[in-house]
């Protein structure tokens, strides 16, 4: 759907693990790193915590995007965490693309505590990507929006 | 059908098993219901034909609960779903006896709607035939056996029993269709068409919850789809995300264990496709981390409980 507002601001739901990426959204925090605003971060323990029904939530209440990010594959703080939600995540973005969601809602980013760059751009390109797609219609239920 | 009543009241009066689960006559030839058994009186109503659709294997769950066996007839692809849940802890082997009952389709009374074959008051169910003689109120009508067969037998997964203490009755193949077709044929539309397809098969659903009732898969003894607290835990009255929210979850909860019994499909009132769902998760699994059939093997390893180091990113193959 496009967009005519240029003011029109995205909401996004960013998951980030406790361990790496949440630490990197600090660092990129504390490196004055520039990131929009419309990111909301949720912290979770682990980016396998996030249960798909969290994501399908997140844009039922609203949101525009979801984007998940942990440790790299192999860095898990719990050894083998991000190996799980990296298959459930392929298959749940795979049934969202099969039922006609528009490509570049979802996302998943490995982001490392030391990457606070990184973090800094994926949410300044997400975001854009999320901007041109305009709002989220076909995601959203008007009953779960405040 | 005579042959299984027999057996069953040799096995209640030795006191082999205690009860026996299988299909009851219902108030129409097309109205089977599964039906406990537990007297060879009450065998009388027993029957088995094309209209036994009902997968057995859910009901095992409660019937492990009780003193003595059950003997259980189980037809080739119910016997996927035993075995699933054999490996979920859900049933008791010890406390099942299978007969493993020979299938050659099963019948969808809804089908015979399609073939302009109206007020059915009876079926034949010839053995060896390929045409399906209906008596209804108007005379005898034939239709071919096919025609009249559910989706899931078209694309059936094999007539062999997984699971199974002895076996009656002869099975007919009756795969004559590619099971993925349907799910690569969504997978080549655009996305607007994709949404469009969904968006008027979905909005028909009416949250009966008869797909998760049904479903050997769907046996939580509590579900997400049952909290008051949940916003969105009733069916609206507009085009909302819930009706899709809900089916995706429904379909993602059982990934990697849905054994494609296509019981989902067959007891939809609204007649939705929903194996479409399941069928894309499993073509997804086939594809991206190996050929998986839930059910085949007790001590395999499901596709979502295990990983590789090497596993494809989430977003590949994307748009």
């Amino acid at each position: 759907m496009p967009v005519n507002n240029e003011n029109w601001k995205p909401t996004i739901v960013a998951f980030c693990c406790n361990w790496c990426s949440y630490a990197g959204a600090d660092l990129a925090g504390s490196s004055r790193l520039a990131y929009p605003a419309d990111v909301k971060i949720i912290k979770v323990p682990c980016s396998c915590r996030v249960n798909p029904m969290f994501i399908l939530r997140a844009f039922e209440k609203g949101a525009d995007g979801v984007i998940l990010c942990g440790c790299h594959p192999g860095d898990c703080h719990y050894s083998t965490g991000n190996y799980y939600a990296r298959r459930r995540m392929t298959l749940l973005f795979s049934m969202l693309d099969y039922l006609g969601i528009e490509e570049g809602r979802t996302r998943v980013e490995w982001v490392s505590a030391a990457e606070g760059v990184k973090f800094s751009e994926t949410m300044n390109s997400f975001v854009e990507k999320v901007r041109t797609l305009g709002p989220s219609v076909r995601l959203g239920d008007l009953r779960c929006k405040n | 059908m005579q042959e299984l009543i027999h057996r069953a009241k040799s096995l209640l009066e030795s006191g082999e098993v205690s009860r026996v689960l299988g299909w009851k006559k219902g108030e129409n030839v097309f109205d089977v219901e599964p039906a406990f058994f537990a007297t060879a009186e009450e065998l009388e109503n027993f029957v088995y034909n094309g209209f036994c659709g009902a997968n057995l294997s859910k009901y095992m769950i409660e019937a492990s609960t009780w003193e003595g066996k059950t003997l259980v007839f189980l037809k080739p692809c119910d016997t996927y779903s035993f075995n699933q849940l054999c490996k979920e802890h859900r049933i008791d082997r010890e406390k099942a006896y299978i007969i493993g009952v020979g299938c050659k389709g099963k019948l969808k009374a809804e089908k015979l709607g399609a073939e302009n074959i109206l007020d059915v008051q009876g079926a034949g169910y010839p053995d060896c035939s390929d045409t399906l003689k209906v008596t209804t109120l108007y005379g005898e009508q034939e239709v071919a056996y096919k025609d009249a067969m559910l989706e899931r037998c078209h694309v059936c997964k094999g007539k062999e029993h997984q699971v199974y203490d002895e076996l009656i009755g002869e099975s007919v193949d009756t795969c004559d269709a590619d099971r993925f077709a349907e799910v690569a044929k969504i997978e080549a539309m655009s996305p607007e068409e994709k949404f469009a397809f969904f968006q008027a098969e979905l909005s028909k659903c009416i949250r009966c919850n008869a797909c998760r009732n049904v479903c050997p898969a769907c046996s939580c003894r509590k579900c997400i789809f049952d909290s008051t607290k949940f916003d969105s835990n009733q069916k609206a009255n507009t085009t909302s995300f819930e009706e899709k929210m809900f089916h995706i979850i429904r379909a993602f909860h059982v990934a990697g264990r849905c054994t494609d019994c296509g019981e989902c499909s067959r007891v939809c009132p609204q007649g939705i496709p929903l194996h479409l769902f399941n069928r894309k998760f499993i073509k997804d699994i086939n594809n991206l981390y190996g050929e998986y059939q839930a059910g085949v093997d007790i001590d395999a390893k499901a596709p979502l409980t295990s990983f590789r180091t090497d596993d494809a990113e989430p977003g590949v193959g994307r748009g």
